[in-house]
């Protein structure tokens, strides 16, 4: 009775859920942990719900309170969005749970941080069921609101100076969003994207929306050369908060990119797709190369974020010939949401132990730390791209096709990035198991914040082994996944 | 727009209010990116938000006394809704960032 209600409801539940959490969470704060917890593991149920009812059932649409298209809410779940939110699901479970252990110690951020992180899951959820172009600038508010709080947490000048700038970036972004569905709205009376779809024409008020819509979603999906806010932003924030923006907000913003490029924007510009190619490409490139010249581990962590939009960005003009390289960067996206978050949670448990992030001087912690050292070269072996990992199918996917279609430089950039992605993550593991010259007061860590990170990690070598089970829910309701 | 005849052809007063919507969203762009201090910012991102609000309304507009179409008015007020928070949040941390670090900009890039 109640598994048939739940499954019944598991999308408005999506949504619902989180939200009441943040609600509550910030009516008591004494009980926020519990709270959160509970939400979280309350989302999980609701999105393996929600991905049973759509396997068996197919593409499930939800009526918001029963009005239709032109004038009411509908909820959509197809294959792409549902995998996003198990992604999201899995993810913000150990960001959950890891976030419990790392507050313990700073109560009064606490009481801030899980009404924001489940505000911002709503948010992500909402988003990825989302059906009309509206409720999407909605929910990348909310998204973008949320998050600039989470970044402020820290209150430290880089931290509250990351948040202002990530805050004008966001908020422009979304503008550029807006006045190109104003612009859609003229053309078609409607913003369902269903509808939109039939009305859009290559005409100049259709090219118009398209590049104002795609340039605000790259600005806040950080490709190069629009990445300048990411790494201050990513690397002030506390260690949970640094994970679930690198990990998951990111993605909520591509994904859109991805849905609108799929169902409106792939027919009216053909030229456009190399553009974004390029530009990833460069991505690839120059992130990869600025991480390894950081002197601190979380930066360099956030600069690999930013090479890793990048390989999501090159799969546009691979994509233009048959859809595996959309698998490929769905799977990238996956894998690195898992093994991203994992990292920056080392990251922190080796800043917490040693009381600074600067990676000359980690100081033998391979011998300290020996979980979160693992979990962070575990996690690493998925974002360069090494066989069993999720990240070594992604780049095979994207490899092959671009072999297939002869496109050389795109599949050397490919290869001179997981070389460089080799020597970031070598670089800090090296020292690791190196004696520094200065040594430091360490702290000890409470266990379950290493097994948390190393639990991750697996995940997303996991990743590499199954492969068939993410496929299978991509390819309900969508375009992708036939390719393999 | 200006590319499509049709439309040209037949510009009323509303698709002058869209055109100068375009105008100022250009003029709040400008001081958006040159302008370093902060308030500033946040005021041009209002100028920019009240000039889409305005090509929202003014394509709504119908031609020959017809009631407009209602559904942009109700984007503009959800829209309306989202900026005065942002707006708020945007200078609660402005006040912050001045209290924390005594300045009124964004610190410098970090070598990116």
């Amino acid at each position: 009775m109640v598994r048939e209600a739940m499954l019944q409801y598991a999308d408005i539940a999506l949504i619902l859920v989180p939200l009441a959490g943040a609600l509550l969470s910030f009516v008591l704060p004494r009980a926020v942990s519990l709270i959160g917890i509970a939400s979280a593991v309350g989302i999980t149920f609701c999105a393996l719900g929600l991905t049973e009812t759509l396997l068996t059932n197919g593409v499930r649409q939800h009526l918001v309170g029963g009005w239709g298209a032109p004038l009411g809410i509908e909820l959509r779940a197809d294959g792409l969005s549902t995998l996003m939110l198990l992604m999201t699901a899995v993810v913000g479970l150990g960001i959950s749970l890891y976030a419990r252990v790392w507050f313990r110690s700073e109560a009064n951020k606490a009481i801030w941080f899980w009404p924001l992180w489940l505000l911002l899951w709503t948010a992500l959820n909402a988003l990825f069921l989302a059906a009309d172009l509206f409720n999407l600038y909605v929910t990348l508010e909310l998204l973008g609101l949320s998050a600039t709080g989470l970044t402020a947490l820290a209150g430290s000048a880089a931290a509250l100076g990351g948040a202002m700038r990530y805050l004008l970036v966001s908020l422009f972004g979304s503008l550029l969003y807006l006045l190109g569905i104003a612009l859609i709205y003229h053309q078609c009376g409607n913003v369902d994207i269903a509808l939109v779809a039939e009305c859009l024409s290559p005409t100049s008020p259709s090219w118009a929306a398209l590049a104002l819509i795609v340039s605000g979603l790259v600005l806040k999906t950080a490709l190069f050369p629009f990445h300048f806010w990411l790494p201050p932003a990513h690397a002030s924030a506390p260690a949970p908060v640094s994970a679930l923006l690198s990990a998951l907000v990111i993605k909520a913003t591509f994904y859109l990119l991805l849905r609108l490029w799929l169902d409106l924007f792939s027919p009216l510009a053909p030229q456009l797709d190399s553009l974004l190619g390029l530009l990833g490409a460069a991505a690839v490139l120059w992130g990869s190369l600025l991480a390894l010249r950081q002197v601190r581990l979380k930066l360099l962590i956030a600069y690999s974020t930013v090479a890793q939009i990048g390989y999501l960005f090159i799969a546009f003009p691979l994509a233009s010939v048959g859809m595996s390289a959309w698998n490929g960067a769905l799977y990238l996206a996956l894998s690195h949401a898992l093994a991203k978050a994992s990292m920056f949670m080392a990251a922190g448990n080796l800043m917490r132990h040693a009381g600074h992030d600067r990676i000359r001087e980690l100081d033998l912690v391979a011998q300290r730390l020996p979980l979160s050292v693992t979990a962070f070269a575990l996690a690493g072996m998925s974002i360069m791209g090494l066989p069993p990992s999720g990240g070594f199918v992604a780049k095979w996917w994207l490899l092959e096709s671009a072999l297939q279609q002869g496109m050389w430089s795109l599949a050397i950039v490919l290869v001179v990035g997981g070389i460089l992605a080799a020597a970031y993550v070598f670089r800090v593991v090296g020292f690791a198991f190196t004696e520094s010259p200065v040594t430091h007061e360490a702290c000890p860590i409470p266990r379950a914040m290493e097994w948390i990170a190393l639990v991750l990690a697996l995940g997303s070598l996991l990743l590499g082994v199954f492969v068939q089970p993410p496929l299978e829910v991509l390819a309900v309701g969508t375009p992708l996944a036939g390719g393999n | 727009m200006a590319a499509d005849d049709t439309r040209v052809s037949a510009v009323t007063p509303w698709h002058f209010y869209a055109l100068l919507g375009v105008g100022l969203f250009s003029l709040a762009l400008y001081t958006f990116i040159v302008q370093a201090h902060l308030l500033r910012k946040i005021l041009a991102f209002n100028i920019m938000g009240s000039s889409v609000f305005l090509v929202l309304a003014g394509l709504a507009g119908s031609p020959a006394g017809e009631a407009p179409d209602p559904v942009p008015h109700a984007m503009v007020i959800t829209g309306i809704v989202v900026a005065v928070s942002a707006t708020a949040l945007a200078l609660v941390l402005m006040l912050r960032l001045r209290d924390t670090s005594g300045r009124l900009t964004l610190p410098e890039d970090m070598g990116g």
